[in-house]
């Protein structure tokens, strides 16, 4: 049998960059991993700056700088410069919490591009118990007061659940007051933390609906004064998306620890190999490494993937996902009206029912 | 028939990048892009030319003329389109007017 010519992937335009796990929030809906990486484990200055490099001659345009709390690090100034110096846009995703202004300052003068806070709801009490950090709401304002006073583009993330989904709309409008250019409306996502706090996370398909209502509504009345991103959420759509634009076409992500992975989840899926930036270049792994190649392109497929018309639209959705909810990496993403597990995931989306929060802790 | 209504810009603005958006040539991607926060664009060439130009030292009149003699157009469809970009990039937060 004659193999297809391997055709050499595409280059990935973004990378995320987690510097650290340590946080001082505990979100319920935290993406990260229950098993979190321990600060002894982390990748030292001389190895991130390397990555910033081998990502940019990679063909990699924008660097995410993320964790956890990326101004955990101190080395965060040096970071930011390497990745300017290798030509990259930097952009911080920070909880607000623990930079300074002075630290801001620094960060502006080492190149920064933009920032991306987060916040937790409109309301100081209830956006302080979502983070589980007394106070975490005012520190953000100030710290987005201290990004638009040195210029900086500021993005508002809010990521919406049921404790704060009928303040959607105050939460854009707070965006609006504090200075941001953008904001996202990222409905939770069921990954690592959010996966143990679905039963407390998961709003109500009305609500859900009046949400959407809301936003599209808002994004027009806002037109011009702020850039509404949102995105719907998975639980209630026809078509998945195509998670982190195909597996190991668009993004790679590198952990603290340095392993890269193609999606932040993608280590709760058993059996691939991830390789480490400490013992490849990261061209290497993009290319060659068994975890990218696990999911690339479509051959992986099985029905009713393999045989659809979308297949290289929406790449069968997220692996973590159909893992999760399916048992079976390569099966569709559940989420996707023609998978056979479609109908189960709306009966969990109706049936979970109220639970406290398990905070997010090292 | 009707021309479409080009957006208001005053010839004295002076349109240039805001902090935060850069236009960058990268050689591994093969050419200009437009970095903007979570954004990426691939310019064509008439887009390039225009956003070159966006450097807060031109007004938009001069920017305008120089255009109309480098593609050889007509000023008047020239200040539409030029107009049309920078009102949509504006709306972007990709530039200030
Ligand atoms: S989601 Fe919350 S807990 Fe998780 S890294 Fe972000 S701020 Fe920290
Ligand atoms: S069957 Fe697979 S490829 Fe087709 S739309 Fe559903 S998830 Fe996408």
């Amino acid at each position: 049998m004659v193999a297809p010519a391997q055709e050499s992937p595409p280059r990935p335009l973004g990378l995320l960059a987690e510097l650290t796990h340590r946080c001082p929030l505990g979100c319920p809906y935290c993406s990260n991993p229950l098993d979190l990486d321990a600060r002894a484990d982390e990748l030292d200055t001389a190895t991130w700056a390397r990555v910033m490099r081998e990502a940019a001659a990679l063909g990699v345009l924008q660097v995410h700088l993320s964790g956890g709390e990326p101004g955990a690090r101190r080395d965060l100034e040096h970071i930011v410069a390497a990745a300017r110096e290798a030509g990259l846009y930097t952009n911080l995703i920070t909880a607000g919490v623990g930079i300074s202004t002075a630290r801001l300052a620094a960060l502006a003068a080492a190149g920064l591009d933009h920032v991306q806070v987060s916040i937790q709801d409109s309301e100081a009490a209830s956006a302080d118990c979502i983070a589980g950090y007394d106070g975490a709401f005012a520190r953000k304002r100030a710290l987005a007061g201290d990004v638009v006073r040195l210029k900086l583009p500021l993005t508002v993330n809010a990521v919406i659940h049921r404790a704060n989904i009928e303040r959607v709309g105050a939460m854009i409008d707070l965006a609006l007051a504090l200075g941001a250019g953008r904001v996202e409306i990222a409905h939770a996502q069921y990954y690592g933390w959010a996966l143990k706090n679905r039963a407390a996370l998961m709003p109500a398909r009305e609500q859900v609906g009046r949400a959407i209502a809301v936003v599209e509504a808002m994004r027009e009345t806002h037109r011009g004064a702020i850039v509404i991103d949102s995105v719907v959420p998975d639980y209630y759509a026809r078509y998945p998306k195509p998670c982190v634009g195909g597996w190991g076409r668009r993004s790679l992500n590198v952990t603290p620890s340095g392993v890269v992975l193609p999606c932040h989840a993608a280590a709760t899926i058993p059996g691939l190999d991830f390789w480490n930036v400490r013992e490849y270049a990261l061209a290497d792994i993009w290319t060659s490494s068994p975890a990218f190649n696990a999911f690339r392109g479509t051959d992986w497929m099985v029905e009713p993937c393999a045989s659809c018309a979308r297949r290289s639209v929406d790449f069968g959705g997220c692996r973590c996902q159909a893992l999760a909810l399916t048992g079976d990496a390569r099966a569709a993403d559940p989420v996707c009206h023609l998978s056979p597990h479609h109908a189960g995931l709306a009966e969990l989306a109706r049936s979970d029912a109220d639970a406290a929060y398990v905070y997010r802790r090292i | 028939m009707q021309e479409p209504s080009a957006p208001d810009i005053a010839p004295d603005a002076r349109p240039r990048l805001p902090r935060g958006v850069r236009l960058v040539h990268n050689a591994a991607q093969g050419g200009w892009v437009l970095l903007a926060p979570e954004r990426i664009f691939r310019p064509d060439a008439v887009a390039l030319a225009i956003l070159q130009r966006c450097t807060g030292a031109a007004t938009f009149a001069a920017i305008v003329d120089d255009l109309a003699v480098e593609f050889t157009a007509p000023r008047q469809r020239i200040g539409a389109d030029v107009a049309t970009l920078l009102r949509s990039l504006a709306d972007k937060k990709l530039l200030e007017l």
